[in-house]
């Protein structure tokens, strides 16, 4: 089973044209396989942020392929947004609907692009909010949550959409560290489930555990790949192991 | 005479004399009821040009913020180009209705492009309409791009497009912010109909000057005009309060 490609990027560039003309990506080949785990890893500015935009193409990559369920998404013809209910994206700063109840921000897209009803969106909400252990906040608004609690609303919003896979964006870079671990428990749950993910993270421990595959990311171009005991304990390329004495 | 009869009567006169002219003004030959046709007229004025500016402003705005917003993640194609030609013409228009003062545009639209029309009202309602679209436009443009980001980005991810994104997502969080300011337009649009007579409208202020006409006594006339508009400004203002109060209550 997870010898099935589900995302196939070939030769991905992202050009800002500006003042400074900068290769946000230049040039990066990978696969993600269904029900594997990719953490992706690098220093800050080395397009893995980017990457992961592209995969759903909130960046419209400026050449280059991203292959999803054997749709060429980046083709116009495409219907972008029928892809994209099926891939979930978590954000670093949550981006939770302010004027809503966490109930209402996790039911609103199945019930208005599913065309779900209203009961069965909220029975299916109110499972996952229990399975993340916050059904008492259903009606709550996000003003009112911590931040560890916005992030596990929102992943479960993504969730409530049944997508195929979950993009993360720094999903605990945003939390006090107290509240990292709760983010990255519910992410554990959803990996041994068999959830595909995308992870773009700076929590090496989670990329160790985890992970499936680990790329690592510098310049805009991917350098090296590999399960976690081969990146973290044989890295090859200096700037990795260059990378690694820093974060280690 | 003692002193103070000297002052009652001068004082006597004085209130004589007012209430002469009051009913010269006003009692005599009904002349309250141009008044009362008078802010009738500036009433529909006003709520038409409204209705009119904040339908066109709104339109505005989507097209100038979703150019400006979609920069990043565009396809570049057809859409884009047209979208852009779009946006080039609605720079255009803010631009010229905001930059020239509103008295030109009623005039140039009633006695150059509508000079055929007999109904100054609702060419008058139209000319004040375009010009409030401007404003409403960039009240409303000012209120999306406030919105984070994120937002948009949020409604993307899951799906919607960016219409969808915009009627559940964003606009809701807009209006909020928007109300107090579109309020406030709504009064400066009611105190910028008062030129409506140049163009043989009988508003409000038209009313209170063909009194003064009659009576060659322009004391009285004006001052009931500005009276009427204060309390008018006064009334929308506590109505926006209020308003106000009721939306932040509703946060929570």
């Amino acid at each position: 089973m997870k010898d099935e490609v589900l995302i196939q990027v070939t030769d991905l560039m992202k050009t800002y044209t500006g003042k400074n003309t900068v290769h946000a990506l230049a040039g990066v080949d990978a696969q993600i396989h269904r029900g594997e785990v990719v953490v992706v890893i690098g220093p800050s500015g080395s397009g893995k942020s980017t990457f992961l935009r592209c995969l759903n193409l909130l960046e419209f990559p400026t050449s280059g392929v991203v292959n999803f369920e054997g749709t060429d998404i980046t083709d116009p013809a495409v219907d972008i947004n029928k892809h994209r209910q099926k891939m979930g994206m978590v954000f670093q700063h949550f981006n939770l609907f302010p004027h809503m109840t966490v109930l209402d921000n996790m039911t609103l897209a199945p019930i208005k692009l599913l065309k779900k009803s209203k009961e069965d969106a909220e029975e299916r909400a109110m499972t996952l909010l229990e399975r993340v252990g916050l059904s008492d906040r259903a009606h709550s608004y996000p003003s009112q949550l911590s931040g560890g609690q916005k992030q596990r609303v929102a992943i479960v919003r993504s969730l409530c959409m049944d997508p195929e896979v979950m993009l993360f964006d720094e999903p605990t870079s945003a939390l006090d560290p107290e509240m990292v671990g709760e983010v990255l428990d519910v992410m554990k749950e959803l990996a041994r489930e068999g959830m595909t993910m995308v992870v773009v993270t700076h929590e090496m421990g989670f990329a160790r555990e985890v992970g499936d595959r680990v790329l690592f990311m510098a310049d805009g171009k991917l350098l090296e790949e590999g399960s976690p005991e081969a990146i973290f304990n044989h890295p090859q390329h200096p700037r990795l192991q260059d990378f690694l004495a820093k974060v280690l | 005479m003692g002193f103070f009869e000297n002052i009652k009567t001068s004082l006597a006169l004085r209130f004589e004399k007012l209430a002469a002219e009051f009913h010269l003004n006003f009692i005599q030959g009904d002349r309250w009821k141009f008044l009362l046709q008078g802010l009738g007229t500036t009433m529909v004025i006003t709520v038409l040009a409204l209705l009119l500016g904040v339908a066109l402003g709104i339109v505005i705005a989507m097209v100038r913020s979703t150019y400006d917003k979609t920069a990043a993640s565009a396809r570049p194609g057809l859409g884009r180009k047209i979208l852009g030609f779009f946006n080039g013409f609605c720079k255009v228009y803010i631009t010229v209705f905001r930059g020239t003062p509103v008295v030109v545009q009623l005039m140039i639209i009633y006695f150059v492009i509508f000079a055929s029309s007999d109904n100054g009202v609702l060419v008058a309602s139209l000319a004040f309409g375009l010009n409030s679209a401007a404003y409403v436009a960039e009240i409303i443009r000012g209120g999306i791009m406030s919105i984070d980001n994120g937002q948009f980005e949020a409604g993307s991810s899951l799906g919607f497009n960016y219409l969808l994104t915009m009627r559940y997502i964003i606009i809701p969080q807009v209006v909020k912010s928007v109300l107090p300011s579109l309020a406030n337009e709504f009064i400066a649009l009611l105190k910028e109909t008062s030129v409506a007579g140049y163009v043989a409208v009988r508003d409000l202020t038209k009313a209170g000057d063909i009194i003064r006409g009659r009576t060659f006594s322009p004391f009285m006339p004006l001052l009931a005009v500005a009276l009427i508009y204060l309390v008018l400004v006064l009334f929308f203002t506590w109505l926006i309060g209020k308003m106000e109060r009721r939306l932040r209550n509703s946060e929570r």
